[in-house]
């Protein structure tokens, strides 16, 4: 049997594998969130961020489909030995949840699958930019021009707009709270599956979960919170107005 | 003092099984667990009743035979105990006590509390032993082993093999069993020369037998009568990986000495 084969029959390889490719995921949440935290700054700096990555298609289509490959392999991997540990146990106890467990712990799968489907939603929203889910407004109408005369997609609006909508920022807040559960287990777990933690190391590396899933959820969450208590509020009023700036249909 | 047991009756392996409750006779609160059963069963016969199965034999706490899922948790309340070192005044007079067999598709149940767990004697056969020389013993220190290996190898071989981790673990999952088995011998210096094929080998054997797989819950450590740590696990794991990236040692085609 070659490697590959190997890892994916064997339950220790699965989880080498769910390891690996949680490593890599929370490598793009790092890296996504500071992104997006440009959006405190003037908006010009995250409109040229944002055109400077659709200026490299190559590069850009080749994290997405390396993001997608990996978040197969993590989602894969997730169910099929959920499913095996489910089988394992096929007449369940009378009383109560599993003794001494943590409690982040037994949501793995849950938080996972609803963080999947945030995603799903959240690409339509900022990446496909579906009208219906903006509340109607269609965010490609938004347009801006940077300081050199480049006219780009104005993302700071887009992003104001987005987060304005209560239920849009409800359902995010949601989903960070969940990340926030999955990655401060998953985030010391991964160390453990991969056998890089010993009595010495073991409750540093839970500290650092603890923190690191923190800080990324006070990170995202910074941002809805942000525009629902009034940042960018006059600039996205002033957009009707400016010359520089089209709304085309703003329904 | 006397309890009410809530305790799982299942004829044999195929039959259903149900939860069926008993008023305990006057018991003394200095009784074990398996003495109070072996009470209330005293009564059950002579009412000529089927007195309740369960499995135990050196009730000293190192044979690694007594069971029971006691109210949700393997081995009873207490920390670092089996089920016979527990004793009755851990419980209050009129308590009802909830009393399961082990749970798991790899250890089917024979008899109301008793399962059967030969898929632990097969893991241990599958790598679970060292080639030495037998005959008359080895001189010892003939073999220098330092010390906190030695430390090390003994916590890990602790591990009376009750199951008390797959009953704890929401995933069924043999893990800590095995890592426990796997480093006892591992951290040897007699056990290196089969020390990858061993974990291959033992992994392998506890997939096939259909336990779960390890989600880092900490309820085998939280249960194990040998407090066990979960840093075998980590120790297991790196000890596979290394197994995986080798893959299976290669025939040995011909040649020999001469």
């Amino acid at each position: 049997m070659n490697l590959l084969q190997r890892v994916w029959r064997s339950s220790l390889g699965k989880k080498y594998l769910m390891a690996l490719t949680g490593l890599a995921l929370f490598g793009f949440v790092v890296g996504h969130l500071v992104g997006n935290l440009q959006v405190f700054g003037n908006p010009e700096l995250i409109n040229s961020y944002a055109h400077f990555l659709k200026s490299k298609p190559g590069l850009l289509w080749g994290a997405r489909l390396g993001l997608l490959a990996t978040v197969a392999v993590h989602v894969g991997a997730a169910l099929t030995l959920s499913a095996a540990n489910k089988a394992a146990r096929p007449v369940a106890y009378a009383g109560g949840s599993a003794y001494g467990s943590s409690w982040r712990s037994r949501y793995m799968l849950v938080s996972g699958l609803v963080i999947m489907a945030f995603v799903v939603y959240h690409l339509l929203h900022y990446t496909v930019q579906l009208p219906a889910v903006n509340g109607g407004l269609d965010f490609h109408s938004l347009t801006t021009r940077l300081a050199d005369g480049t006219q780009v997609q104005d993302v700071y609006a887009m992003m104001i707009h987005g987060f304005q909508v209560g239920w849009v920022s409800l359902f995010y807040l949601i989903a960070q709270a969940l990340l926030f559960i999955h990655l401060g287990h998953g985030l010391s777990s991964m160390f453990q599956s991969l056998g890089l933690r010993n009595h010495v190391w073991g409750p540093r590396i839970a500290a650092f979960a603890q923190v690191a899933s923190f800080a990324v959820f006070l990170g995202y969450a910074s941002i809805p919170v942000a525009v629902l208590t009034g940042m960018g509020g006059d600039y996205v009023k002033n957009l009707k107005k400016a010359p520089t700036t089209t709304i085309e249909t703003l329904r | 003092m006397k309890v009410s047991l809530k305790v799982w009756r299942q004829k044999n392996a195929n039959a259903a099984g149900e939860f069926k409750t008993y008023a305990s006779p006057e018991l003394n609160p200095n009784m074990s667990f398996l003495e109070m059963l072996d009470v209330v069963n005293e009564e059950l016969s002579n009412r000529g009743e089927d007195p309740i199965a369960f499995d135990h034999d050196c009730r000293e706490g190192i044979c690694g035979t007594c069971s029971l899922v006691i109210d949700g948790k393997p081995h009873g309340p207490h920390k670092g105990v089996a089920t016979c070192q527990t004793y009755m005044r851990s419980f209050s007079n009129g308590d009802q006590i909830v009393i399961e067999p082990w749970r798991a598709k790899a250890f089917p149940i024979v008899k109301d509390l008793v399962c059967d767990r030969k898929s632990f004697d097969r893991i241990q056969q599958a790598g679970g032993f060292i080639s030495v020389r037998t005959g008359s013993a080895p001189d010892a220190n003939s073999i220098p082993v330092p010390k906190e290996n030695a430390d090390l190898a003994m916590d890990a071989a602790q591990c009376i093999g009750c199951g008390a981790c797959v009953a704890a673990c929401k995933n069924a999952s043999a893990m800590l069993f095995v890592s426990a088995k796997v480093s006892h011998l591992g951290l040897m210096p007699q056990g290196q020369p089969e020390r990858y094929k061993r974990v291959k080998a033992m992994v392998d054997q506890m997939d096939t037998e259909g336990f779960g797989a390890c989600t880092v819950t900490g309820s085998c450590e939280a249960v194990c009568p040998k407090e066990i740590s979960l840093d075998f696990i980590a120790r297991m794991n790196r000890d596979y990986a290394v197994a995986l990236i080798q893959g299976d040692p290669k025939q040995v085609v011909g040649g020999g000495a001469g």
